[in-house]
């Protein structure tokens, strides 16, 4: 089977690795981990969105017979001044601790307080019964505008705004004011012919995986810790865990146990320390897992947002002007994702003038965490909108002055960073150009179309693989990425497509992390481009070395050696791969080739786009999803199926961020939807077949072109979907989610 | 608490078991038996990761006391396979990559295994009706969905 691409591996659709362990229940999730005298954990919140913790008396759970041991924050190292900066920028150690468990104060409803470790699960529970906690109720903020006002309830009394990079001095819930600004946006929105503002909101939402956080621990007597645990990162789990209990990270090993779902939200640790302390006191392995309500509560979500959006165009359809205000819910600790946020705002487009001004939040929720293209939703939703009504201010078709605005190659966005070669405009022609467009635009009574465009980045990041060669000529590819979505494939792929062998000779597994250098996250659009990378590297070593045993057997010099479509050769000497690997054991032993990357240059971005038809009910402001197809920039496909899935899942969780899901809160600032029936996520009967099409302009970057495909995708399709309610009922939803009654409330008032 | 003593059958594997009333069947078959194919995802009845059949009928296994589980047979996704080949629908599942992380899997493919036992020629609408309950965040559920339409093609082709 070929590609058709001038490769013979990348391209094409192989089995992944994984999938017989998958599909016949034998592969071993976190919460999977079975081992001799294993302890079950229980973890015990609090009920209110922001108290004092007056005191904690564990007396009595600690006397319920099968309790071995009870945590409070009390025994958690002091966590003093330190900064660290743990993948996510500098942050607080403190603020890290006091999530994983409270000491003085509570800062949202679900906040840990104290856990158990107990014989079984029930115990445990029981015992959290017992645990006596006196608080003193504070007065919560849960709105990201009435936080910043004055006299809110402060949930930090040491925290300070830091506005344009210096310290305030300022007790506030505002963490962090900063600005881009490219050119002179005042005078460029002075001589614009259109000027449209318009502000949004958007929902608290969560990430919503199906496995619920796990780790499971071993601290063994000589000081040494093993947590099995679901993350998207064994590396940076290490990291987080160590600075916690202050031990070092030689004294960690992490090992990752297959992951159902993370999409940003298991990047941080939340149970791992817990696990290790319980396991320490205890003196055995212990488990926890979390429960359904306490992985809504006090895990993830990604931040409500509210934006405002300024944009200013000439009658020729030229965007000469924008401007954007972007406050975020950082939640209960700061470093939220509004720095993202600022980046995606504008990206799709060429705009010479514009100011970007962007506030970072504190308030009584969980800790927002990154969730796919973190940050780029909320603004697509407000910039897509505000490009949809200058279009039509001004009389051009949406996608005509989509591309007539587009982004490209060379272009300098607002906030500084001038585009590599980038497929944006590119993807906007395939809208164009897909029979989903073409056909005609839904024309029954409350049906209508809408399109949008989104972004997200690739990062670099380390990555490490090794490759062991195996006497039948097959390979042991041994790598740090945590695989969520297939990635061991797309990783051996690279490697096999290197060295002329199949998919299947190619054996990938992820390990722990004594076992591989430091990789750095599933995250950021870039395991499939990073450890893509590391492989194809380690490949190139692999055949070094192999050219040098070919060169031994034919008694001259390497360089002598040709290596070419899997075969090694010198005039008219050849040895397949599979012979030569044979040959190990009499020229010198086992060959392994290693490769290590920290790529910072050449990181390419990819660009999604969506077209939505829907129906409306006016009676119930139900919107029915018609036809929905995603668009986008792949570099290039290493596994098409794998792409597809990635682009059909972040459409499904972009049109369920749109039209059902939000953290629904009471007044005193309980989460009153913590379970799958409340917090409502797409069901496959709420969903059509999702059309992809997958658009390759390689990434110059990579050795295979690739891009991250993880992301972007779930930037367009609240905005694709409010455009198309927008024409299907001529009211344009600002706030998400478009529930039913919010359409039917807009219906009523005409807006 | 005293426990219970259950016998059951498990994949056609006459089994027994002590367990407390207080146990879902879910918990027992995951903790005390090893079948953790079944997977936890909400522990209330809510996103299907834990469905087997009981008696050839489809439920969530975290809503069933494993004491309720005496002289029942009991089916789980590790009953799916034969020592020779896998079922239509794994192999299907492999082939359209209608899995990303795989958590949401084992409880699909019990799902649509008693789809396909119940309608052997479901339409998509039936397919979507009927998976309903089960919850996958990864894919949209597109590849899903026409995994099943397939198997549920090579089944009936191969009855």
């Amino acid at each position: 089977m070929s590609s058709g691409n001038g490769y013979k591996v990348i391209g094409t659709r192989p089995i992944r690795h994984d999938g017989v362990d998958k599909v016949t229940g034998r592969a071993v999730y976190g919460g999977d981990t079975r081992l001799p005298g294993l302890l079950y954990g229980q973890v015990l919140r609090s009920p209110h969105a922001h108290a004092h913790i007056k005191s904690i008396d564990t007396a009595k759970a600690v006397a319920l017979p099968g309790v071995k041991a009870v945590l409070t924050g009390a025994d958690l190292p002091e966590a003093g001044d330190t900064i660290v900066d743990l993948g996510e920028g500098p942050a607080r150690l403190k603020y890290m601790s006091d999530n994983v468990l409270a000491t003085d104060k509570v800062l949202y409803s679900g906040h840990p307080v104290a856990a158990v470790c107990a014989t079984s699960v029930h115990i445990a529970e029981e015992a959290l019964d017992l645990i006596e906690v006196e608080y003193e109720v504070l007065e919560s903020v849960l709105n990201v505008r009435e936080a910043m006002q004055e006299g809110a309830p402060q949930l930090h009394a040491d925290m300070t705004t830091q506005e344009f990079g210096e310290d305030t001095g300022k007790t506030s819930n505002l963490a962090t004011h900063f600005q881009h600004k490219l050119g002179d946006p005042d005078q460029a929105f002075a001589s614009a012919d259109v000027v449209i503002e318009r502000e949004f909101q958007t929902a608290t939402v969560h990430q919503g995986y199906i496995e619920p956080h796990n780790a499971t621990a071993m601290w063994n007597s000589d000081g040494q810790i093993t947590i099995w645990t679901s993350t998207q990162g064994s590396f940076t789990a290490r990291a987080q865990t160590g600075a916690v209990l202050d031990v070092p990270v030689s004294k960690i090993k992490v090992v990752p146990q297959e992951i159902g779902g993370g999409f940003g939200g298991k990047i941080p640790i939340y149970l791992e320390p817990i696990a290790a302390l319980l396991s320490k006191a205890s003196g055995q392995p212990v488990k926890l897992i979390m429960t359904r309500p306490a992985v809504f509560e006090s895990t993830g979500p990604t931040p409500g947002s509210y934006v405002k959006i300024k944009m200013g165009a000439n009658k020729d359809g030229k965007i000469v002007a924008a401007d954007a205000y972007i406050a975020f819910e950082s939640g209960a600790y700061p470093g939220g994702l509004v720095g993202a946020a600022a980046m995606c705002v504008f990206s799709c487009y060429d705009i010479a003038d514009g100011l970007i001004d962007c506030y970072d939040v504190v308030l009584n929720k969980p800790r927002s965490f990154a969730y796919r293209a973190p940050g780029s939703t909320q603004v697509a939703f407000a910039t897509e909108h505000v490009v949809d009504l200058l279009a039509a201010e001004l009389g051009i078709d949406p996608l005509e002055f989509r591309l007539k605005n587009s982004a490209t190659t060379g272009t300098r966005r607002i906030d500084g960073v001038v585009y590599p070669k980038m497929g944006c405009k590119e993807v906007m022609e395939a809208i164009r150009d897909s029979d989903h467009y073409k056909s005609a635009a839904p024309s029954g009574s409350n049906q209508g179309r809408g399109i949008s465009v989104g972004y997200w980045f690739n990062v670099g990041l380390q990555s490490a693989c090794t490759a062991s060669v195996n006497s039948d000529g097959t390979v042991s590819l041994t790598e740090g990425s945590t695989d969520i979505g297939g990635s061991r494939t797309s990783i051996a792929m690279q490697f096999a497509e290197t060295l002329g062998l199949t998919a299947e000779d190619v054996k990938p597994q992820v390990v722990d992390t004594d076992s591989i250098g430091h990789t750095d996250v599933t995250g950021g659009s870039r395991v499939t481009y990073a450890t893509g990378w590391a492989a194809y590297k380690a490949a190139l070593d692999v055949q070094e070395q192999l050219c040098a045993r070919a060169a031994q057997l034919w008694e001259i010099e390497a360089d002598q050696v040709k290596f070419e479509d899997g075969t090694f050769s010198s005039g008219d000497k050849s040895y397949t791969f599979k012979e030569l690997a044979g040959h190990l054991d009499e020229t010198g032993g086992p060959v392994i080739g290693r490769a290590t990357v920290n790529p910072d240059s050449g990181v390419g971005g990819s660009f999604a786009a969506n077209i939505a038809d829907v129906e409306v009910d006016p009676e119930t402001g139900k919107v029915q999803v018609l036809r929905f197809t995603v668009i986008q920039d792949a570099g290039r496909a290493i596994h098409p199926s794998y792409v597809e899935g990635q682009m059909q899942g972040g459409s499904a969780q972009g049109i369920g961020w749109a039209l059902n899901e939000e953290y629904y809160y009471s007044d005193n600032g309980h989460l009153d939807n913590s379970s799958y029936l409340d917090y409502r996520i797409p069901t496959c009967l709420d969903l059509p077949m999702i059309e992809t099409i997958i658009v390759e302009v390689p990434n110059p970057g990579h050795p295979y072109g690739v891009r991250g495909v993880g992301e972007a995708n779930i930037a367009p399709p609240p905005a694709a979907m409010a455009n198309a309610i927008g024409n299907a009922v001529g009211v344009r939803p600002q706030e998400l989610p478009m529930k039913p009654g919010r359409i039917v409330a807009a219906l009523a008032t005409g807006g | 608490m005293s426990k219970a003593h259950v016998q059951t059958t498990i994949n056609g594997e006459q089994t027994e078991f002590l367990c407390e009333p207080r146990q879902s069947l879910l918990e027992v078959l995951r903790e005390t038996l090893g079948f953790t194919g079944t997977k936890e995802g909400c522990n209330d009845g809510n996103c299907g990761a834990c469905s087997v059949t009981v008696d050839g009928v489809l439920i969530d296994s975290c809503l069933m006391l494993a004491v309720e589980a005496d002289g029942v047979e009991i089916g789980t996704v590790e009953g799916l396979a034969t020592p020779e080949s896998l079922h239509p629908l794994q192999q299907k599942f492999l082939e359209h990559a209608a899995l990303q992380c795989g958590i949401c899997t084992p409880g699909f493919l019990v799902a649509s295994k008693a789809l396909l036992d119940h309608n052997p020629d479901p339409s998509e609408y039936e397919v979507r009706h009927w998976l309903a309950g089960n919850l996958c965040r990864c894919t949209g559920y597109d590849k899903i969905v026409r995994a099943v339409l397939d198997a549920a093609q090579e089944v009936r082709a191969s009855a």
